[in-house]
């Protein structure tokens, strides 16, 4: 379903991605893990077509992309932001929100799939007619992912989908992801810091530092901890919990 | 840690006006700070956030807080004027938001807004608030000081902003942090090395942390003591390490609901809430 190779991005001089390949089979998932800066959103951005310099090949369902990304693009992919503060617009309701891409896309019967959006992420009707900012974080990472899922995509580019949300809702949505995947075929490009939800959600996982994979793993070699490279390990061991100990020997790799 | 108490919060109650009605989102709150690690966890909109910001002075404006008592050592802080708040608020009470990018101005360097906040409390030249500054974003671990010196909020990843935002809160030196979600942001690795500085804050320097956090693994192996929250409510109190020994049913649920390193696919536990949970 997508197929990245040697993908390498820039911001004026600072090279953020370096030689990436990713392969991505219809209706898997995908998961990232890595460095705070080591380029994980970069690459799902790159796809969705919000970076301007960047070299290699992107493929989409058979689909070479080029420099624009068309209306089409977006039907069939979607991605949730990190974020959610700031890829909601603050004086717009959540109704509007939410009702704005079906309208660009002319989907009529916005009605009909706000509602259900919104209950598919778990969220009461009543918030339909609140502010951003009269939502907690996790209501509003939820409107997010509500917002891509009302387009019916086929691919979703998850970025850090459930760090702003309590385990009870994290565990919800990541069912609902899980089952959105299994009912509709979606597939995903999943970025996350926590590497148990990585292990949990996906099959095939990379590891980057510095804007390169570094190691790629099955979740099963993740959930054994039978990783190669330093970083790696001390990625591994860091999932431990904190002990000051441990954090004296992490070294920063470059 | 000692027994010293810092701070006193005492049934504390924070009410919002919403065109839909009142939202109570802290019901009674209490509890004794010394100079220890305190987690406060809990669901989404369970009211921690809304803990943290009234003890600064920071509702909304829809809101309005009572507490029969809020104590910071003799500060009153249910009664202070905006001159008196000016000396706690980031001197010597520091929050570090949930949203780090919505709390940077977005058209300043960030470079600069350090220096501004450190200015605010400290009498020195600009020289040495950079020096300073970038002193801060090499403790936070931020690898390329210089650049992100010179960046614009939106120019850094997520994980740097809120690096970014903990050296802002940290360069006044204050004497209890509330670090709302600090880490949440960052890599496991980095995650850690800033809960080392934060930690070394509370042991070397004597400082309070109120750490608010949804990672119960993280907090039960970080902090010292734990509130458990619900729905404006605190359900349950008891020590970090006992987490895992809790005895509330919404606390074990919590900790039902965790994903494990087992690369099981399978769906996981959901939380099963009860009515008799939200009874003060
Ligand atoms: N719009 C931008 N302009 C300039 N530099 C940018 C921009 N966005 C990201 N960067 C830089 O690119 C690098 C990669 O950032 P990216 O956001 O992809 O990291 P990440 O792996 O997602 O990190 P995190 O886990 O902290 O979110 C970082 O050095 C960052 O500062
Ligand atoms: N300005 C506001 N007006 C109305 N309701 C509000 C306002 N701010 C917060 N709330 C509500 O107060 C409740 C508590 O919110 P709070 O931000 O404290 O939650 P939280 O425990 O920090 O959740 P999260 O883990 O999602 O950050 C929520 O129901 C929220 O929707
Ligand atoms: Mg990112
Ligand atoms: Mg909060």
């Amino acid at each position: 379903m997508i197929e990245i190779s040697k993908l390498n991005a820039w911001f004026d001089d600072n090279h953020v991605l370096k030689d990436v390949d990713i392969s991505v089979p219809e209706n898997g998932s995908f998961g990232l893990v890595g460095e705070s800066g080591s380029g994980k959103s970069t690459v799902l951005r790159t796809i969705t077509g919000l970076v301007d310099d960047w070299e290699g090949t992107i493929t989409v369902k058979g689909n070479q992309l080029g420099p624009k990304r068309d209306k089409d693009f977006y039907r069939l992919v979607q991605m949730v932001f990190q974020d959610p503060f700031g890829s909601l617009h603050p004086r717009h309701t959540i109704d509007r929100i939410l009702t704005e891409p079906v309208n660009i896309h002319g989907l009529g019967n916005s009605d009909a799939r706000v509602v259900e959006a919104l209950k598919q992420v778990g969220l009461d009707n009543a918030f339909r007619f609140r502010y951003p900012h009269q939502l907690s974080g996790g209501q509003r990472q939820r409107v997010a992912i509500a917002r891509a899922l009302i387009l019916e995509p086929k691919v979703l580019l998850l970025d850090e989908p459930t760090s702003a949300l309590d385990v009870s809702i994290q565990a919800e949505v990541l069912n609902l992801l899980g089952r959105l995947r299994r009912d509709l075929g979606l597939t995903y490009i999943m970025v996350s810091h926590d590497l148990a939800v990585v292990a949990h959600m996906c099959d095939d996982i990379a590891i980057m530092n510095h804007g390169r994979i570094v190691e790629r793993a099955t979740a099963e070699q993740l959930a054994e901890g039978t990783l190669e490279h330093p970083y790696s390990q001390q990625l591994y061991k860091a999932a431990g919990g904190y002990d000051r100990a441990v954090v004296d020997t992490f070294v920063d790799w470059d | 840690m000692t027994t010293e108490t810092l701070l006193t919060v005492q049934d504390l109650e924070v009410t919002f006006n919403t065109p839909k009605g009142k939202v109570h989102a802290v019901r009674g709150v209490s509890f004794d700070l010394g100079r220890e690690r305190l987690g406060i966890v809990g669901e989404s909109g369970s009211g921690k956030s809304q803990t943290g910001r009234a003890i600064l002075g920071l509702t909304a404006a829809n809101g309005s807080i009572s507490a029969s008592k809020m104590k910071f050592h003799d500060v009153d802080l249910a009664n202070l004027t905006p001159k008196q708040w000016r000396k706690v608020r980031g001197a010597r009470i520091s929050m570090i938001m949930q949203d780090p990018k919505y709390s940077l101005n977005p058209v300043m360097t960030i470079g600069n807004q350090i220096i501004e906040a450190y200015r605010e409390h400290h009498k020195v030249n600009t020289k040495e608030a950079r020096h300073r500054a970038i002193e801060m974003l090499e403790a936070v671990k931020i690898r390329d000081p210089q650049r992100v010196f010179d960046s614009y909020p939106h120019e850094v990843s997520g994980g740097m902003g809120q690096r970014v935002m903990i050296a802002m809160m940290l360069i006044p030196d204050p004497e209890l942090i509330i670090a709302d979600e600090p880490t949440s942001a960052l890599d496991v690795t980095v995650q850690l090395q800033v809960m080392a500085i934060l930690d070394d804050l509370v042991r070397d320097r004597g400082m309070a942390l109120i750490f608010i956090s949804h990672d119960l693994h993280l907090v039960s192996s970080f902090c010292d003591r734990v509130l458990v929250m619900y729905q404006g409510l605190v359900v349950e109190e008891l020590r970090a390490s006992e987490l895992h020994n809790a005895k509330h049913p919404y606390t074990k649920g919590l900790l039902n609901c965790l994903p494990k390193m087992n690369g099981n696919h399978d769906d996981l536990p959901i939380l099963e809430r009860e009515a008799s949970w939200a009874e003060g």
